[in-house]
């Protein structure tokens, strides 16, 4: 088979493994690699695309070690909240990881996303770096903030990233309104608004809808269904937990959200389908192994059980491993490397991160307004601390 | 380049605008009150961002009535202030093809108060958007175009349907540039008739002035004659800033002659709309010509009110505010919204912590009724201030 021809492994029996373990590399092949996804996409209204998706070695690792490097800054960042050093609220994705790898696999940075407080993995998939994004927990200068945010306001301007919203299902108009944007400059591109599955029982989510498939927008909403909006059970929530057909006039696709292939093979199909069509539902069934932030323990409202189940049977890099390692692709100690690496990429951040000094207090009045055109003042009466008037 | 004048300058606007990193000192302004409007025609038209980066000086209008336009080279022209609006509207949307509009049948429809009747032929229905029922989403939706670099207006039908938006004007609108650290500018325009109207009811008489106060990284503006209304919603559409524009039902059919050039007002300035000794009153919106009304009665009195339309309503001009107060030493403060949590509120408690040596008699705030504006036409007169008892306040404070 043309993917076995390429591998570079080592033989057992040849030579001293630690002289060659430097020597060898793990496949970075960019032949084609065809994989079915696990299940079969539902739809709702549209011609489903095919199970068959085409990848590469080198893409499946680069899941592998995207992925995996988000799950271990999730740990740290649970870590770092336990010791203290990130405090309010702070929402973990760990479990998700293959939602936001997976879409940003198939779409490029002219593309928008925007999201809810979930957001580290995917400020990280949009190309943040780990130093800001701890810079930012913990609410340094160096955060991608500048520390004023906070865990539920990552930005990334230059990327297309608009954050990283606090208030449930109120990104999903601004979402739509970056469609809006990318349509009124003729852009060709989409945007991708995720939101829970708490969220998707928002008035103000129809309301978006609704405009956008009036107006054509190339708006793709995106329900990340973990299944739990905090602490109440989707079935509790929800009269009719198909979100991918809560679009009604809308077309929708059900996905498995913890399959970085069918990921990706949704959102291609999903773009391709907005920029031509209008907007489209995604739903991505996944799951948040941690509880809906580091104040919920995430195990009065669900089973331990239930939790180490879909470790076992649906974790995302769990199943890219398989794949790698049924393809012969890496060994198993290459990629325990990688985690390693990782590891020590997530701790290295972290120390650097801690080194960034606390904002100073004058950045309290800055980016309340845009200065240079009118106003640089902060209350009804202009006063900063207490300046005096000329 | 127009009739420019020595001194007024605005607050370091003139310098920021300019590309220097101005702190918030400002040159002192004399109180005079001598009439004078200064206008400035814009620089090099062309791109949006050629004009952001420096094209516009922004002076506003010392005295904003007739005098402005009959000082205009060419004669200026009479309108309504809906037609000074959609004047400024149609000027922007020629001038920046990034500014367009969001609203409830502002489109075909031509606007329930004709203030964007045309524009949808003009620019078409991309630019002039009917947007459905919906105003907590396309609130939104225009806060994400902002995002995007988009310039959106968005109207409110009623400034009290945007409180269903107020999440997205709170949140998004007033807070993304803060939390995003500087990242994402939203300069967004959200405009609507509010106010006490002729009968409308409670909830379609609202102030929300009060509600929208607080909110940091909004900044409001109320316009109150055509001259300033196309002024302040040119300024508002080209700030960088979220601005909410208060408009108010009963004032869309006031007459006045405008100059033809091209002029936008600060919106940070305070408008002195006549001169005088005894007494600052400080008004804005429809409540403006209640106090002129009284000053009427009051000059045959022999009182001499100086009576400034503070036009900003966040921030407060307290330049020009401070300089009246420390001439005059008594204030009147007089406004459509309720006695609690109002404008009023905040600007007496402003002008106390700024300018209490000053004072000769406390500070009197004559605001509305905390009640639901009632139906029946004695009773809705009843909840605004009237003339009557302006006047009855300013001859207490004089005493």
């Amino acid at each position: 088979m043309a993917a076995a021809a390429l591998l570079r492994r080592i033989p057992a029996a040849r030579a001293p493994p630690t002289a060659l373990m430097a020597a060898r590399t793990i496949s970075d092949s960019t032949a084609p690699l065809t994989i079915e996804t696990s299940v079969p996409f539902t739809s709702h209204i549209v011609d489903p695309p095919s199970r068959d998706v085409t990848t590469t070695p080198a893409e499946l690792l680069t899941f592998f070690r995207d992925m995996s490097l988000m799950r271990r800054m999730e740990i740290a960042a649970d870590s770092l909240y336990k010791a203290k050093l990130i405090r309010g609220f702070c929402h973990l994705y760990d479990g998700q990881e293959a939602v936001a790898v997976g879409m940003e696999a198939a779409i490029t940075r002219s593309d928008s996303i925007i999201t809810a407080y979930r957001d580290h993995c995917i400020y990280l998939a949009r190309g943040g770096d780990l130093v800001s994004a701890f810079a930012e927990l913990m609410g340094r200068q160096a955060g991608c903030s500048r520390g004023k945010g906070g865990s539920m306001h990552f930005y990334k301007k230059d990327a297309n990233f608009y954050g990283g919203h606090g208030i449930v299902g109120a990104q999903v108009p601004l979402g739509c309104g970056l469609a809006f944007a990318q349509k009124y400059r003729k852009e060709e591109t989409a945007t991708f608004a995720l939101y829970g599955d708490g969220a998707a029982n928002q008035g103000q989510l129809f309301e978006a809808l609704n405009i956008s498939a009036l107006w054509k927008l190339p708006s793709i909403l995106v329900c990340e269904n973990n299944h739990y909006g905090m602490g109440t059970a989707e079935w509790r929530a929800a009269k009719s937990p198909a979100y991918y057909k809560r679009g009604d006039y809308v077309p929708g696709l059900k996905v498995d959200g913890m399959d970085v292939l069918a990921v990706k093979q949704a959102c291609k199909f999903a773009k391709e389908h907005a920029v031509a069509n209008g907007p489209i539902v995604l739903e991505m069934d996944t799951y948040r192994y941690h509880g809906h932030s580091m104040s919920d323990p995430g195990s009065t409202y669900r089973t331990r059980d239930e939790i180490s189940g879909v470790r076992q049977e649906r974790d995302p890099i769990e199943r890219v491993r398989k794949l790698i390692l049924a393809h012969d692709l890496a060994t198993p100690a290459e990629l325990k490397d990688t985690e390693k690496e990782i590891r020590k990429e997530v701790d290295d951040a972290i120390a650097k991160a801690k080194e960034s000094p606390m904002p100073d207090t004058s950045e309290l009045f800055t980016n309340v307004f845009v200065k240079g055109f009118g106003v640089e003042s902060f209350g009804a009466d202009r006063k900063e601390l207490r300046a005096t008037l000329p | 380049m127009p009739m420019a004048t020595a001194s007024s300058s605005l607050h370091g606007t003139a310098a920021a605008l300019h590309g220097v990193g101005a702190a918030a000192s400002s040159k002192p302004r004399s109180a005079a009150p001598v009439a004078r409007s200064v206008r400035v025609a814009a620089a090099a038209r062309g791109s949006g961002s050629a004009r952001a980066r420096g094209g516009m000086v922004a002076r506003a209008a010392v005295a904003a009535n007739a005098v402005a336009a009959a000082e205009s080279k060419s004669g200026g022209h009479e309108l309504l202030l809906f037609e000074a609006l959609r004047e400024a509207l149609i000027e922007e949307m020629k001038a920046d093809p990034t500014v367009c509009v969001f609203g409830e049948d502002v489109g075909h429809y031509g606007g329930s108060y004709k203030v964007t009747k045309g524009l949808a032929e003009m620019f078409g229905d991309l630019r002039v958007l009917d947007t459905p029922i919906a105003e907590n989403s396309f609130t939104g939706m225009g806060v994400g175009a902002a995002m995007k670099g988009l310039r959106p207006i968005v109207e409110g039908m009623n400034m009290g349907f945007l409180l269903l938006a107020y999440n997205q004007i709170s949140n998004n609108c007033g807070m993304l540039h803060y939390t995003s650290g500087g990242q994402f500018k939203i300069p967004i325009v959200i405009r609507g008739p509010g106010g006490v109207g002729r009968q409308l009811g409670a909830e379609h008489s609202q102030r929300l002035e009060s509600y929208f106060q607080s909110i940091p990284g909004l900044q409001m503006v109320a316009c109150s004659t055509p001259y300033n209304a196309k002024g302040l919603m040119k300024a508002a559409i080209r700030s960088e800033n979220p601005v909410v524009l208060f408009e108010h039902v009963l004032l869309y059919n006031l007459k006045e002659k405008i100059p033809d050039e091209e002029y936008i007002c600060c919106l940070e300035e305070a408008e002195m709309v006549r001169p005088g000794e005894h007494v600052t009153i400080l008004t804005y919106s429809r409540m403006r010509y209640h106090v002129m009304q009284a000053a009427k009665t009051l000059v045959n009195k022999g009182y001499d009110p100086e009576v400034i339309d503070i036009r900003s309503l966040k921030p407060f001009d307290l330049h020009t505010i401070g300089n009246s107060i420390k001439k005059t030493h008594r204030v009147l403060i007089v406004e459509e919204c309720m006695r609690t949590g109002g404008i009023g509120a905040s600007l007496r408690s402003s002008i106390i912590d700024n300018f209490w040596d000053y004072l000769d008699a406390p500070i009197m705030c004559l605001s509305s009724q905390d009640v639901p504006t009632p139906y029946a036409a004695p009773l809705e007169d009843a909840t605004v201030v009237q003339p009557a008892q302006i006047v009855a306040a300013v001859e207490q404070i004089c005493q």
